[in-house]
């Protein structure tokens, strides 16, 4: 059984963004970037089911310029077995990075695809389901736990009101939530061995799918800045602030 | 133009969010029409046929509708979407789980958590943990909006008389069922519609020591939310995180107990009216959002305050 990992290259997580002066966009000079949190969590779930011998081989790809390949490097390092980057320089939405790994799946027939549930910096939450949509496939999203069982896929979700668990008839399109699993870091040793792994390379046009943007983009600000209050001494003053001054309770 | 709302709900009753989408589906301008997919949920489409703003419920009663489970929910929207010119659900686990499906299915992009509505065509939606909020416009014929819910007042829940109209369901995709839930019971109000929440954070230190929390909650009515490290420690089930990849709040008064203020959790409260943060470490950036901040060790102040609220 094959498994197909998505792993996208972010600005990492630590990093506090800064807004660009002329409003086009965020200011990604020097910054430091990753691989996009939930996409370890899907990389580690894949490694897992080869571990426990129900996959044989894990396949991660990226849609990005040639810098994700570093990103593709990571996802190797951890212990998948090739990688696949489709480059491109332009900002690419979550529908056309859904349609390109259609193509990529037509091709590697995977019969489980892993993606993250969010990459954080657009916060789209919507790569997963409009590929399983793509695909005509069923999709286990926002999995805290995922069993796969002969011709099925057991999958459990944090939901607003606690967790659902379904099954899912194979192939599957499953997003990671953050309870999932707790990825490995990739060992000194596995980082040498990954520079040896394969990463095939791809262009949108090779794949034959157009990935014209749907949104255009006006502006990007700052949001309203929230200014620090003031420090309490004491419970008894910080109840009668809220009571009398705030006004909230 | 008319405006599709999926209705957020149980079966029973039509969910809190679902008030605030139609809010903005108002607000695009046209007619909203609201569509209840679920089973045995005739009593929630008399519920939003009643929400002011709703021309139309649509209802749609099948077992396959049940748990909303996403191919089938999907198949049918888009079964009914060529009469809309734009659809649109609260940012629940619902609404993000069916939406991009039916995005992709019209070959449409979705407009993911939208905080504001500029024209039918431009909305602003926060990005990079929203800080920073970009502007859209979409040039796709058809829309797909996902809507959160606390940057939207919500619709009067009467006033409105709608009519209710079956829809007839669409074929069974045959993808997935239900197997179970594990939902979280609680006599408090929900999280993302309190007006008053009070978080736990890894200071908490157990799960047990949550109750010093909810005895406070108890007697402000307030909702008990929680930080990831909170969640991811077992202290509390995952329905509780707040934060960018968990649920947004924006209560009148949010009461942070030993927790940081990681930007993905600002991210969940920092639109919250008056912020009040407990921190036996003065330099907690979560000082720098808290209208009210007080250095403490939380395991002194909360019986404190507890005591001092009667
Ligand atoms: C992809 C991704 C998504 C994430 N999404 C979210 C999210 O949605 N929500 C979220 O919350 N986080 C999220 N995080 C995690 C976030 O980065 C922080 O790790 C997390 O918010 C920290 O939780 P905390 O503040 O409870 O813990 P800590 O940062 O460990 O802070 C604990 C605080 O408690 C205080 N404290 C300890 N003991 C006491 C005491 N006795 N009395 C008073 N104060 C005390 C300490 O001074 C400290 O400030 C995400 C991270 C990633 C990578
Ligand atoms: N450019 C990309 N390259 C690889 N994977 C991506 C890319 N964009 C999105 N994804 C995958 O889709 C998930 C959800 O992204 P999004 O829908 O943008 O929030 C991410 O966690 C990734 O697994």
């Amino acid at each position: 059984m094959k498994v197909l990992v998505a792993v996208k290259r972010v600005v990492d997580y630590n990093v506090k963004i800064r807004v660009k002066a002329d409003k086009t966009g965020v200011d990604l000079a020097n910054v430091k970037m990753s691989m996009n949190p939930f996409d370890e969590i899907a990389v580690e779930e894949g490694l897992r089911l080869r571990e426990a011998g129900v996959a044989t081989e894990v396949v991660a790809m990226s849609v990005g310029p040639q810098a994700a390949q570093e990103t593709l490097r990571t996802a190797l390092a951890m212990g998948a077995d090739r990688g696949i980057l489709v480059k491109t320089d332009e900002t690419v939405e979550p529908l056309g990075v859904a349609k390109l790994m259609k193509a990529v799946a037509e091709e590697e027939k995977p019969d489980l695809i892993i993606v993250g549930k969010q990459a954080i910096d657009d916060d789209s939450n919507q790569t997963g389901q409009m590929l399983a949509a793509l695909l005509g496939w069923s999709q286990g999203t926002f999995a805290s736990e995922v069993n796969l069982d002969g011709g099925t896929a057991k999958v459990t979700r944090e939901v607003d009101g606690g967790l659902q668990t379904i099954e899912l008839k194979m192939p599957a399109v499953v997003t990671t939530d953050l309870r999932l699993n707790e990825p490995r870091y990739a060992s000194l040793p596995n980082i040498m061995k990954a520079k040896k792994k394969p990463i095939d390379e791809k262009t949108p046009e090779d794949l034959g799918v157009d990935i014209s943007p749907r949104l255009k983009t006006l502006k990007v600000e700052e949001p309203a800045k929230r200014e620090a209050g003031v420090r309490v001494e004491s419970v008894a003053e910080l109840v009668d602030k809220l009571k009398n001054e705030a006004g909230v309770i | 133009m008319t405006v599709l709302v999926l209705a957020d709900h149980d079966n029973k009753a039509l969910g809190a969010a679902t008030l605030n989408a139609v809010t903005a589906a108002t607000e695009l301008g046209g007619d909203v029409h609201v569509l209840v997919a679920g089973n045995g949920c005739a009593a929630v489409a008399d519920e939003a046929a009643k929400v002011a703003g709703v021309a139309k419920v649509l209802l749609a009663e099948d077992a396959m509708y049940a748990d909303a489970l996403a191919e089938n929910m999907a198949a049918l929207i888009v079964s009914l979407a060529d009469s809309y010119d734009v659809i649109l659900a609260a940012a629940t686990t619902s609404g993000k789980n069916i939406l991009p499906r039916v995005a992709a299915l019209l070959d449409v992009a979705q407009i993911s958590e939208i905080v504001e509505v500029v024209s039918p065509d431009t909305f602003v939606r926060p990005i990079y943990a929203g800080n920073a909020m970009a502007t859209v416009q979409s040039s796709d014929a058809k829309k797909v909006i996902t809507v959160r819910s606390t940057n939207f007042a919500a619709a009067a829940a009467t006033g409105g008389s709608a009519s209710v109209e079956a829809a007839s369901a669409a074929a069974d995709t045959g993808l997935s069922t239900f197997v179970g839930a594990e939902l979280s019971k609680s006599e408090r109000p929900e999280l993302t519609s309190a007006k008053i929440v009070i978080s736990g954070g890894r200071g908490m230190q157990s799960g047990d020591n949550f109750h010093l929390l909810e005895k406070v909650a108890d007697k402000l009515g307030a909702a008990v939310g929680a930080s990831r490290a909170a969640v991811d420690a077992g202290f509390v089930p995952n329905d509780y995180q707040v934060g960018q990849t968990g649920k947004v709040v924006a209560p009148q008064l949010y009461i942070a107990v030993g927790i940081s203020g990681a930007i993905q959790h600002l991210a969940g409260m920092k639109d919250s009216k008056v912020i009040v943060a407990i921190n036996k470490d003065e330099e907690a950036p979560i000082f720098q959002v808290a209208d009210y901040g007080l250095v403490a060790d939380l395991f002194k102040a909360l019986p404190e305050l507890d005591e001092a609220l009667g």
